[in-house]
């Protein structure tokens, strides 16, 4: 069924009773060409992008819960592509392109809204590092804006411009970057899937990989053992227990990564907004709730909570950047598992099992590359190749020294 | 995260005194040791979901580090060690590998503590 206006009209005549479900709810086959691990957004991603561009449709997403139910409906929303580093730009640049054209191309409303990301800087030094990373991404065919002072305010008035400590002097916008519906994207991927014929099958965790003379035959799942040919792994932050699975270790550690929102606002904050004093950025979602976020809780975890102190710490930082929240009440908070890789950059290669694939170490970025992900990914299961975009994201890039370090932190994931 | 961390020598003390390093279980290659082995310590991880020891520094009291043995799951605290008694046992000497937690002897043995530092 296509959505449209008219679709709508028509449904709203006649009492809403001839909408279809998004997607079926089939059994398990015995065998599949493909099967994806993991039905978020990046699994959803991969099979879509496996059916229509690669035409393999054989393919099974098997999710532990419910689609969307990790960290694509966990995030702040947040998508751009401002990255310095030449192994990184050009994939997130390809990804802020194919969401430019998500919703027409999914068919479904992912509210994209490219209302742009400003980076705060509070310091010469921080105005030469954004005016670099500015060229880096125009050098890479992004666009790039280094905005002084009084452009800032223009855009956002009530930041604290003149506080003491971090004065606002400019800041770096993307305006092509801004915000998209978490839920819708992986609803979109998954209905776009489905129709094309991949079997989204829900509720069946992956309990071992099955291995024969050294090659992936299939999974053991709660519903029991399911065949393939090629395996691929989008498990996020539950990437290392499945790795385990396949016996082996990963350069990555799980840590949980808060989120907030508040009470529903009166338009405020047109942009998304991060501060440079300190790791936090904010964005209004259209419902009037201001979206935030901070730093991990820099410990290793695995539940999807995490602790007051970080709250206290992420409070803080948005009454330094926007002293007017203070008296905002927040609405609720929640925590996301991230796959913290040891360079602060994904990993989207074959393993050293023949036949098993390996998405995973997105940190707290994996929103935005979604589409790009799935397309690389998609692009690797099916043709055993790394995708010219991906070719810096590879699992041994560790060992032989090419790091894609963004932050400059080293091998301590808690850092990136 | 459990909001309570008991330090062997400072007693029970609020979490938000601690600072966290990391996973305490790779240990350090010998100097000469394979390649392969530098890259295992410092890339790969065992990222352990359950009980796990990792090293925190009592930041904001002590200042010493100690071994804690939390559950990444349930985000409990099982047992504190001081790194070097933890070390200690790790090479087969006399400590303990992870010892429970001694209960809270206040700020008399944190003095205490402290005036060993200094001599």
């Amino acid at each position: 069924m296509k959505y449209s206006a008219f679709s709508i009209l028509k449904q709203g005549l006649s009492g809403n009773k001839g909408w279809q479900p998004a997607w079926r709810e089939p059994e398990p086959k015995a065998e599949y060409d493909v099967i994806i691990v993991g039905g978020g957004g990046h699994g959803l991603a991969t099979a879509y992008y496996l059916a229509k561009n690669h035409g393999i449709t054989n393919v099974a997403v098997l999710e532990k819960g419910y689609l969307g139910s990790g960290n694509v409906g966990r995030n702040t929303t947040i998508v751009r592509a401002n990255y310095l580093l030449e192994g990184n730009e050009p994939f997130y640049s390809h990804s802020l392109r194919l969401w430019e054209g998500l919703e027409q191309e999914l068919n479904f409303n992912a509210m994209m809204s490219q209302r742009g990301v400003i980076n705060l800087y509070h310091s010469d030094g921080q105005r030469d590092a954004y005016a670099r990373r500015g060229n880096a991404m125009r050098l890479a065919g992004e666009d790039a804006e280094l905005l002084g002072r009084e452009e800032v305010r223009e855009l956002v008035p009530f930041l604290d411009f003149d506080n003491p400590r971090f004065p606002v002097h400019g800041g770096l916008m993307q305006r092509r970057g801004g915000t998209a519906r978490h839920d819708g994207v992986a609803w979109g991927y998954a209905r776009g899937a489905d129709s094309r014929g991949v079997d989204l099958i829900q509720n069946c965790e992956v309990t071992g990989i099955r291995r024969e003379g050294g090659r992936v035959v299939g999974v053991e799942t709660s519903r029991g053992f399911i065949g393939c040919k090629k395996l691929g792994l989008a498990a996020a932050g539950n990437s290392g227990r499945v790795a385990e699975m396949a016996g082996m270790r990963l350069p990555v550690e799980s840590q949980v990564l808060q989120a907030f929102v508040s009470e529903g606002l009166k338009p405020f904050i047109d942009q998304v907004v991060t501060f440079g004093a300190a790791l936090f950025y904010m964005s209004q979602s259209d419902k009037g709730g201001l979206v935030f976020g901070g730093s991990l809780d820099m410990y290793n975890s695995y539940a999807q909570r995490g602790n007051l102190q970080t709250v206290e710490s992420v409070m803080e930082a948005a009454c330094a950047m926007v002293p007017s929240v203070s008296r905002v009440k927040v609405l609720r908070s929640w925590g996301g598992v991230m796959d913290m890789s040891m360079d602060g950059s994904p990993i989207i290669d074959r393993t050293p099992v023949e036949d098993l694939y390996l998405n995973c170490g997105w940190c707290y970025g994996g929103f935005k590359a979604t589409p790009a992900s799935g397309w690389c990914f998609a692009h690797l299961l099916a043709t055993g190749e790394t995708h010219e975009l991906a070719k810096a994201f590879r699992l041994d890039r560790f060992s032989r020294g090419y790091q894609i370090d963004e932050t400059g932190h080293g091998a301590q994931a808690n850092l990136h | 995260m459990a909001s309570l961390i008991t330090c062997p020598h400072c007693g029970t003390r609020p979490k938000e005194e601690f600072t966290i390093r990391g996973d305490a279980s790779p240990v350090r290659p010998q100097l000469g040791a394979a390649f392969a082995a530098w890259d295992a310590y410092v890339h790969l991880r065992d990222n352990v979901r359950g009980p796990m020891k990792e090293h925190w520094q009592h930041s904001g009291g002590c200042r010493r580090w100690l071994v804690v043995e939390r559950d990444t799951f349930s985000h409990a605290v099982h047992a504190v060690t001081d790194a070097a008694e933890f070390a200690r046992g790790q090479a087969g000497g006399p400590g303990p590998a992870a010892k429970p937690a001694r209960p809270a002897r206040a700020a008399k043995a944190a003095t205490a503590a402290k005036g060993r530092g200094q001599a």
